[in-house]
């Protein structure tokens, strides 16, 4: 193959000839209805964007999950760092998606920004460390959301912090664990699902072996897979493979990126640092063992206990739906609310905020 | 925010733990900490929030584009 440099080879990932030869197969192959469900912003976005969603056979339905970190932050959390941003000796450092993030009544740290409070988006969470460094005399408040692709990242920021002896700096630990919600949703008896596309980058740290369940208890065929158009079509294919000879598997498309057994480095940071507990995702509610908690001797970092401030069950904002969306029993455009009070310039829920969330996908590529 | 992106690395800095990365154009800087093989100046790495993830596999890369082409029967130019 005459591939020059691995800029040409990630191009080939969107060749439009082998795209449509893809497709061709799938519609050629698809023994009947199929809803798949993907649970990454990353993959929502790549299938709107890249124009798959309208070139896929009306009989497979795309169902967006919870995925996107920013819109599965709970209602509480909000609630919770927001009290935080009010406090006189504190600065939250934060990545710029949830600055719009609607708590209850819809206050934002976007409007706690506007009311005189010290909020500074940072790209990454050891920018955070410079913060704390910069202003000694307050608190730099981390808030820590996504999943496991990004937990290492601050699990190994807050260990700087530490060697470094950074007195100031703390983190507001609300990252969540994909497969024990992928758990949860699998055991709700209204949520239909033939089959999951999973998170590519999640996997590039966990590997395969935690998603073993999928198959194995619930008869999931459950690809991992990559970003480009072409590994998504290769995973419905797979997907529909297993379908036609019944046997349902985890199976590593994306391992170009993913090795079997994960990133075991990048685990140790993150087991070293944080302890798994129970966590609050925004229309999940509470889930057990998926979320993390700051352990042993890092507990010091961790915001809510040295400032004092707790996370409450907080209900859902009024007439949101996005915990319909995000369990995929609801399309964002049957939402009452969408693209009437409900737009991305003015979002009533997290799901229209983040541009990784479904009703904002909906609202900018499928209108 | 959960974007991650390939990106070519073009220096490292073993003593910062750092590696500075491009692609069409785009520079940063991205720590090394929990990138579990060590990656070299050519290297392809997936970054996510300032932090290297995992190299990329070009060989595996080239496999799977080899079996799109031979499943389907193609000439890939
Ligand atoms: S359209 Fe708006 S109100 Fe409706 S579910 Fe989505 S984010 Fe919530």
């Amino acid at each position: 193959m005459a591939l020059n440099n691995a800029s040409d080879m990630l191009t080939k990932f969107k060749d439009p000839a082998l795209c449509r030869n893809l497709l061709d197969k799938i519609r050629a192959e698809l023994p009947g209805p199929l809803a798949f469900m993907e649970v990454c912003g990353t993959h929502t976005v790549a299938i709107f964007q890249s124009g798959l969603r309208s070139l896929l056979p009306e009989e497979i339905r795309h169902l967006s999950g919870p995925g996107c970190p920013v819109c599965v932050t709970h209602e509480g959390e909000v609630a919770a760092f927001l009290e935080l941003a009010r406090k006189d000796n504190v600065i939250i450092a934060t990545f710029g998606d949830l600055m719009r993030v609607p708590g209850p009544k819809g206050a934002s740290l976007k409007q706690a920004q506007a009311e005189g409070c010290r909020i500074e988006i940072v790209y990454s969470a050891f920018d955070a460390l410079a913060l704390a460094r910069k202003h000694p005399e307050s608190w730099v408040v981390f808030l820590g959301v996504g999943f496991e692709t990004t937990a290492p990242t601050v699990a190994a920021t807050i260990k700087v912090a530490k060697e470094q002896g950074l007195e100031n700096f703390l983190v507001f630990a609300m990252h969540k664990l994909v497969p024990p919600a992928l758990a949860a949703l699998l055991q709700d008896p209204e949520v239909n699902v033939d089959a999951l596309i999973l998170p590519g980058h999640v996997s590039t740290i966990i590997g395969v072996e935690p998603y073993r369940f999928l198959a194995d208890q619930h008869g999931v065929p459950s690809i991992i897979t990559g970003f480009e158009p072409l590994d998504i079509l290769q995973a419905l294919l797979l997907i529909i493979d297993q379908r036609k000879n019944g046997q349902p598997q985890v199976f590593n498309q994306y391992s170009r990126a993913v090795a079997d057994n994960g990133n075991p480095k990048a685990r140790e940071t993150m087991t070293e640092v944080f302890t798994v507990s129970d966590a609050l995702w925004r229309g999940l509610g509470r889930i057990p063992e998926s979320g993390l908690a700051l352990a042993g001797e890092y507990h010091r970092f961790d915001a809510l206990t040295t400032l004092d401030v707790q996370v409450q069950d907080l209900p859902p904002l009024p007439g949101c739906r996005c915990g319909d969306v995000l369990k995929g029993k609801m399309q964002p455009n049957h939402c009452p609310l969408f693209s009437k009070t409900c737009t991305p310039a003015t979002p009533v829920g997290p799901c229209m905020v983040s541009t990784e969330g479904s009703c904002a996908a909906y609202y900018k590529y499928a209108l | 925010m959960c974007l991650a992106v390939p990106m070519e690395v073009k220096h490292i800095n073993t003593e910062l733990n750092v590696a500075d990365v491009e692609i069409a154009g785009v520079k940063r800087q991205v720590r090394l900490d929990i990138i579990d093989y060590p990656a070299a100046v050519g290297d392809y790495v997936i970054v996510h929030a300032g932090f290297a993830l995992r190299r990329l596999d070009r060989e595996d890369a080239l496999e799977t584009l080899k079996l799109f082409q031979e499943g389907l029967n193609l000439q890939v130019h």
